[in-house]
């Protein structure tokens, strides 16, 4: 009977599917070819100045993209189809799970996650391939190479230690079942979005390099740069908020950030890019830090392939860790020692020959960039530290140790905290010379408010941290902040409303950028404060017809009924919430489901969001009694921490819309006034 | 402000901030690490009661003990020593007898480990890494640990 089953499905599902595995596997041989065609003939170009190999690169990105495009979908087909005879979708898929997560898993495991990884680097590739036409042709030339070795790098690595289009010879007739835990709509978002903001960050590389090649650089390339800078940043944002949310509903316990490796592993880029942003700022309008901007392209890109590497070569345990195999992770740590290292020699050898730009007052709006590149670099050096000390450690003595929150709440956080503080600040400073006393008397307003936050926070808190005022503070000086901000430059209660208004749309599309990712920094802050110092848990054995108050609510236990879901069967408690005068909110029910193909079994937390808090319900072991324990938490205003998030993203929206930074955007006013003349 | 005052007021303040972050680092390495023991390392290193650390193992079969309010006692071995650990909580969807866990806490006087968080922490193989370390380090690794799971593309849990 199975045998027939195994039979029939080999022919049926097998035949057109066949081809299909073996086709992806072919294009990514051909993509890997592409990419070292990429990475070769351009630089052979610029070097004997040949502009005919220089233009090569753009169909080469284009073409290599499309390849790389045709594997990741033929993967992406025998995942949807169930073609088990695979065997990364037999491991990682099951004809039972629904249509999304068969697709999702397609990156819900090593092999696939890295096809992901390249798809998103050809992606970018193609994409300056398309919009770089205004690129000066030996920049643009030099830079898709530069993505030509990364790809092929990363394609040799695939095809040797991780190829997901390898077969098994009897094919079974069910996959293994992807794993529980990712079986969540977060699987769909998370991972593309945090790899977007990785691999964006290899565009800036790549024209740091091209730079450094070529021997020269000017402000226009911290124009041509932005944007990608700008664009990956907002996706790594949004992956990391993302990640943080699906964790925080995910691990039954309502924890928002661990201080895991795993997640250093994409604070660290973020922090770089964060900070490589403000750099290239003060290149474009000032001239000036040209050097350090490359610097700091190179870094960003080089946490982005450690972090890559932390999570990829099985060194560390998590969630995110699939499959280790000890080959793999010898190889990625090859392809880092030839580009971090290779990189910072070239760095090393070329960037004396880069023009330096001029010094400049410290109290300016430039010198205030410097401060926040200061504290920022510092702030992610902290965390590399944290993140690295305890695997060196192991390698060096056998010494197995954990550093753990506090280790950051003792580093990064002072940092951070000062970072914050001195930040609306930069902002109200005139370029060049800024006015340090007047912009004090400009954030009166925002200190005074800061100060009664602080005293509001004091007066409610009982017992809590004594950080915690201070910290929301902060916050409400930042935000109140970056509303002085745009006050002050529409003029606000000075002139008309009519004129603010007027003033408010003709603000370049930047400066709102600005005030609303400072803004949203701020609402981060205020949301991490107050969950910290002032959410509330209980964790209790429940049984039927208990009750549990938090906060301002009741929670009942109502009972425990069973449900069956496509590929799981769960237990489910049921809830109801009432205020303390009796009114009922509304029920909850978290569940624990069990899947029994991997003989796993996860928690789903209930959640209930009452304005930006929430109540939080998770189920543990059921008692010998039949009693469940709970864990019941209330998580005032949680939601800010990532709506802060989403308002930092539409900054970085906000700001990659203005005209000044499209891509493709025309050249600088005075060139196109010399254009101008010249018709 | 002279070029000199400039440049100087710009290298001072970056010293002063590295300073001040190399300062924060080694104060908080020196407080808030902690180390990771398995049973048979607090016999030998004499880890004294009150000092912080991670104890990591196996969770001997039969010795899970439940009772009122989620408290829970069990015996946590490496296969030459065991340390009894005392618990306080919900336990972890992946805690169970006979598979590898690790527990934060102290030591009290008695030997008992006092653990305040359970972590789940472990790869597809539903062994820790840690504790696989230490137990082929004891000579106590079985191969077969490594498919209790049965699966092998698995992930893991924070």
């Amino acid at each position: 009977m199975r045998g027939e089953k195994l039979f029939s499905r080999g022919i049926g599902a097998g035949r057109e599917a066949l081809m299909i595995a073996e086709l992806g596997h072919y294009a990514l041989m051909l993509a890997l070819g592409l990419a070292l065609i990429q990475a070769i003939m351009p630089i052979v170009g610029t070097r004997t100045n040949d502009p005919v190999l220089m233009s090569m690169a753009t169909p080469i990105a284009i073409a290599h993209f499309a390849f790389v495009a045709m594997a990741s979908t033929a993967l992406a087909i025998c995942y949807v189809v169930s073609d088990f005879s695979v065997l990364n979708v037999f491991e990682n898929s099951n004809s039972q799970m629904p249509f999304m997560y068969r697709l999702t898993s397609v990156w819900g495991n090593h092999e696939g996650s890295m096809m992901l990884w390249v798809s998103i680097l050809a992606f970018f590739g193609a994409l300056v391939a398309v919009f770089g036409n205004n690129l000066p042709v030996v920049l643009k030339a030099n830079a898709l190479a530069v993505q030509g070795w990364i790809a092929a790098a990363f394609h040799l690595f695939i095809l040797t230690t991780s190829n997901p289009f390898v077969r098994i010879p009897q094919a079974p007739f069910e996959g293994r079942d992807l794993n529980p835990i990712l079986q969540d709509p977060g699987l769909a978002f998370h991972p593309p979005l945090l790899y977007l903001g990785y691999v964006g960050f290899s565009i800036a590389f790549s024209f740091a390099i091209a730079a450094l090649i070529e021997g020269r650089i000017d402000a226009a390339w911290a124009r041509w740069v932005r944007p990608w800078v700008l664009g990956a940043w907002m996706c790594l944002t949004v992956g990391i908020a993302g990640g943080s949310y699906w964790a925080y509903y995910t691990l039954g316990w309502g924890g928002f950030w661990f201080w895991d490796p795993v997640e250093n592993a994409s604070l660290m880029p973020w922090l770089a890019g964060t900070a490589l942003l403000h750099s290239a700022v003060v290149m474009e309008k000032r001239g000036a830090l040209k050097v350090w901007t490359i610097l700091l392209a190179i870094v960003t890109f080089s946490l982005s392939l450690i972090g890559t590497f932390l999570v990829r070569s099985g060194v560390l345990t998590s969630v995110h860790a699939f499959a280790t195999d000890p080959m793999r992770g010898v190889f990625i740590l090859l392809i880092l020692i030839v580009f971090i290292g290779g990189a910072l020699a070239l760095y090393g050898w070329r960037a004396p020959l880069l023009k330096q730009g001029g010094l400049f007052a410290p109290i300016s709006r430039e010198g205030a960039l410097v401060f926040n590149n200061l504290f920022l670099t510092t702030a992610c050096a902290t965390v590399f530290v944290g993140t690295l000390y305890p695997l060196a450690l192991e390698a060096l003595t056998g010494e197995k140790i954990s550093v753990g929150p506090p280790f950051f709440n003792a580093t990064f956080a002072p940092l951070f905290i000062a970072l914050m503080v001195v930040m609306p600040f930069g902002p109200l400073l005139g370029w060049k010379r800024g006015d340090l006393l007047s912009a004090a008397q400009r954030l009166l307003a925002a200190a005074i408010l800061a100060a009664l936050a602080m005293a509001a926070a004091l007066a409610l808190e009982q017992g809590g941290p004594v950080f915690a005022p201070l910290a929301a503070g902060v916050a409400v000086f930042v935000m109140v902040g970056a509303i002085i901000d745009v006050a002050e430059r529409t003029q606000f209660l000075r002139v008309p409303l009519r004129v603010v208004l007027r003033r408010a749309v003709g603000l370049p599309r930047s400066a709102w950028g600005t005030a609303f990712a400072h803004f949203g920094l701020g609402v981060t802050l205020l949301g991490i404060v107050a969950v910290t110092a002032w959410g509330s848990e209980r964790i209790s054995e429940m049984k039927v017809g208990d009750t549990l108050d938090i906060a301002r609510y009741r929670v009942t236990f109502a009972g425990l009924f069973n449900r069956q879901g496509p590929n799981y069967h769960e237990a489910v408690g049921r809830f109801l919430v009432r205020r303390m005068n009796g009114d009922l909110i509304g029920a909850m029910e978290p569940s624990r489901r069990t899947f029994p193909v991997r003989s796993m079994t996860t928690t789903q937390a209930a959640l209930m969001t009452r304005g930006v808090s929430q109540l939080y319900v998770s189920l543990g072991d059921p008692t010998q009694k039949g009693n469940v324990a709970v864990r019941l938490y209330y998580k005032p205003i949680v939601l800010l921490i990532w709506l802060g998030g989403a308002i930092m993203c539409a900054g970085g929206a906000l700001s990659l819309s203005d005209r000044r930074l499209r891509v493709g955007a025309p050249q600088p006013a005075r060139a196109r006034v010399a254009l101008r003349a010249a018709e | 402000m002279t070029r000199k005052q400039r440049r100087l007021i710009l290298i001072g303040s970056g010293i002063g901030v590295l300073a001040v972050a190399v300062g924060l680092m080694l104060n908080a390495l020196r407080d808030s690490i902690v180390f990771f023991n398995s049973p048979t390392d607090i016999v030998e290193k004499h880890v004294g009661p009150g000092t912080r650390i991670r104890l990591g193992g196996l969770v001997k079969s039969g010795s899970v003990v439940r009772s009122d309010n989620l408290s829970v006692r069990f015996e946590v071995t490496d296969g030459k020593t065991v340390t009894p650990v005392s618990y306080q909580g919900a336990l972890p969807d992946l805690f169970r007898e006979g598979q590898g866990v690790v527990a934060e806490g102290v030591l009290d006087a008695r030997g008992t480990f006092n653990a305040d968080s359970i972590l789940a922490k472990h790869d597809e193989t539903y062994m820790p890494k840690e504790v696989a370390d230490a137990l082929k380090r004891s000579g106590h690794w079985k191969d077969d640990y490594g498919h209790q799971a049965g699966a092998s593309g698995g992930g893991a849990v924070k």
